[in-house]
């Protein structure tokens, strides 16, 4: 089963974020929580409604992720990038912070 | 239109107070909104509709703000204050898009409000740069300035954004509208691709007139503007294109997204129905209340006012000296100098696509330089054409040298304009949340691989246009040689087409073969290079070779390994 990761935009800045443990944001993927497929239903729709409900984030999505050598890896092209930021630009976004 | 105040001067055009008035109550009624936004007044379904009213997208790393550069022309105060912004506000860079517009991809919402309060400042907005609205007028980068042109566009460009602006049959359309104007023997503004496309030109005696192509546009379903209209005279301008939106206002599809932008309403209703809808509403239309008055039209002309050239001769031999003993200096010019209308001065591309760079990105220090040069050398002007490049209009031919010394020690010097390494690419997947794959790196990879200034004059005329996903901003449908990002499962692709061409003999380019990867990519362009050297006949322009010899040889070639 796929494993799945929380991700939102912060809405004052649009920072992405994304749901880590005890239902807090955080902005590095490596400390996101994870779920097993439908398993991220629940905290998926409890993300959207206090995203909203506290004026916190928009675009709360889940995201299929795999896990190798324990980090934590996106499956797609534009999550990978999401995550990072820019590939043409690895001096910006959460990459440059790495 | 009725607020141009009569008797107004400036060189480039510039506000009066009522349009100072309405941006500057457009971004506190924003600010407004922002504060209803973050203190929950206002949910996200409430308030995308108002922050993509004022250009505001949110993309995969930050909100993006597309600023307004009506035309693609502003001044070099107007130029400085996007470096200062881009400095302040995001990461000291900008993307000038083919919308001749400007990008910012890092800016925070709360700070939004502020940063249109500096534009409006210095008489710029995010107006009209996204949402269902007629969108920024575009026109001819050497617009005021090219040696062929017929028709100056960039007024007619300004009656549009004024009549536009605030429209209120036109703030809802069933989809986003975009409308060139081209004065010139040549297009260099792709009318055909557009919305509406208008070209300009005169009767035998002597007056402006309008051929009107409507329905064209690229994105998922592309097709070619249709001729509806060879004349419409100068008074009947603006009644004939109200009666073109009001059409479509009212048969437009707005129950499908996928439909609902005005190509497919042509398509569907026919060229000869649609044609005959737009004259019955022209019919009723035309009198007093739409008439263009001439006395408008030579006010707003005046508005933008003539530079004052000075009286030079054709040849200057200071410039015909520097090019003899500077051969990287003479390549420059030979590739990206146009005539000028006025003698002894030059119109300079500045391109933003150096060998291996992001096409259009240019640091707030970049700007600033452009900025000072058109201060000093080109009557503090400066156009953004939709090839993403600058323009410096109105240069002395004896100060091209001392400019093209500024442009090249900053990293603007490339001489690749109109040639392969002048390639338009969209954002893609790097930034963009409706991208599917990246852009820029392969535009990065081929502008590498055809670093070599004297090749690239070699292979002549050849545009490279990328999108990353199927809403084409990257003009692939219509490149000589164009490359679509496609999605397979997660990894990124790219569907080749060859043969679109952006001029007034408009076409869609055809898909050569399977979508392949990046790396594969760069080679097949590569291939495709030499299927086209090796075959052409003298003064062969690419298009023409392969309208000759077919689409066979170039796919054999690019997919002999597969």
């Amino acid at each position: 089963m796929a494993l799945k990761a929380i991700t939102a935009n912060r809405l004052r800045d649009g920072t992405v974020v994304f749901l880590g443990a005890n239902s807090t944001w955080v902005e590095q993927l490596a400390d996101a929580a994870l779920f097993e497929g439908a398993e991220a239903d629940a905290p998926l729709a409890a993300a959207k409604a206090q995203a909203e409900g506290e004026q916190f984030g928009v675009d709360v999505y889940a995201f299929d992720v795999t896990v190798a050598d324990g980090e934590i890896l996106p499956v797609k092209a534009r999550e990978r990038i999401r995550a990072l930021g820019p590939s043409v630009r690895t001096d910006l976004g959460k990459q440059a912070a790495a | 239109m009725n607020h141009i105040a009569p008797g107004a001067q400036a060189g480039v055009y510039r506000y009066d107070e009522i349009d100072r008035q309405f941006v500057a109550e457009r971004v506190e009624q924003f600010r407004a909104q922002v504060a209803r936004r973050l203190s929950g007044e206002l949910t996200e379904e409430e308030f995308k509709p108002l922050r993509l009213m004022n250009g505001l997208y949110l993309q995969l790393h930050a909100y993006m703000l597309r600023i307004a550069v009506p035309y693609g022309v502003m001044t070099s105060k107007q130029l400085r204050k996007l470096a200062e912004i881009g400095r302040k506000y995001d990461k000291g860079y900008g993307h000038f898009t083919t919308r001749q517009n400007l990008q910012f991809n890092w800016i925070k919402l709360e700070e939004t409000p502020e940063i249109l309060n500096e534009l409006a400042e210095v008489d710029m907005h995010a107006l009209q740069t996204s949402g269902n609205c007629v969108r920024n007028v575009t026109t001819d980068q050497f617009v005021g300035a090219a040696r062929d042109e017929i028709v100056d566009g960039r007024v007619y460009a300004e009656i549009l954004r004024q009549w536009t602006t605030l429209h209120p049959e036109f703030t809802y359309l069933p989809r986003k509208f975009k409308i060139a104007i081209m004065g010139a023997e040549s297009d260099r503004a792709a009318l055909r691709t557009h919305d509406v496309g208008v070209l300009a030109k005169r009767n035998e005696a002597g007056e402006p007139g309008f051929t009107f192509y409507v329905g064209g546009g690229l994105g998922r379903s592309p097709f070619v503007g249709k001729l509806i209209r060879e004349w419409v005279a100068e008074e009947d301008f603006v009644a004939y294109l109200e009666a073109v939106l009001r059409v479509y206002n009212q048969y437009g599809r707005r129950d499908n997204i996928y439909k609902a932008r005005i190509k497919i309403l042509v398509h569907e209703l026919g060229q000869e129905k649609f044609t005959a809808e737009v004259e019955e509403e022209f019919a009723r239309l035309r009198g007093p209340k739409y008439r263009l008055d001439p006395e408008l039209v030579a006010e707003i002309r005046k508005r933008f006012g003539a530079p004052a050239f000075e009286t030079l001769p054709t040849v200057s031999d200071s410039f015909e000296k520097a090019k003899a003993q500077n051969a990287a200096f003479a390549r420059w010019v030979g590739v990206n100098v146009a005539e000028h209308k006025a003698p002894g001065y030059a119109i300079a591309t500045i391109s933003l696509k150096p060998a291996g760079g992001i096409p259009g990105d240019a640091t707030s220090e970049q700007m600033e330089l452009v900025a000072d040069l058109a201060e000093r050398y080109s009557f503090g002007e400066i156009r953004v054409s939709h090839a993403q490049n600058l323009v410096l209009a109105h240069v002395r031919q004896d100060d091209l040298f001392t400019v093209w010394q500024a442009l090249e020690a900053n990293g603007l010097g490339t001489p690749n304009a109109g040639l392969i390494g002048d390639i338009i690419a969209c954002p893609g997947l790097d930034y963009c949340a409706l991208a599917n794959a990246r852009s820029i790196p392969l535009a990065q990879d081929i502008s590498a691989r055809f670093a070599d200034p004297v090749r690239q004059q070699a292979i002549g005329e050849l545009g490279i246009k990328i999108s990353g996903c199927i809403n084409a901003c990257g003009h692939h449908h219509v490149g000589h040689i164009g490359i679509l990002g496609v999605d397979k499962k997660g990894e990124e692709f790219y569907q080749i087409t060859v043969g679109g061409d952006p001029t007034l003999t408009t076409a869609i380019g055809d898909i050569l073969g399977p979508a392949i990867t990046a790396d594969e990519t760069v080679d097949a362009i590569e291939a495709i290079v030499e299927v086209y050297l090796a075959t052409r006949s003298d003064g062969e322009r690419f298009l023409d070779t392969l309208k000759r010899i077919g689409h066979g040889p170039f796919k054999e070639r690019v997919y002999a390994a597969h």
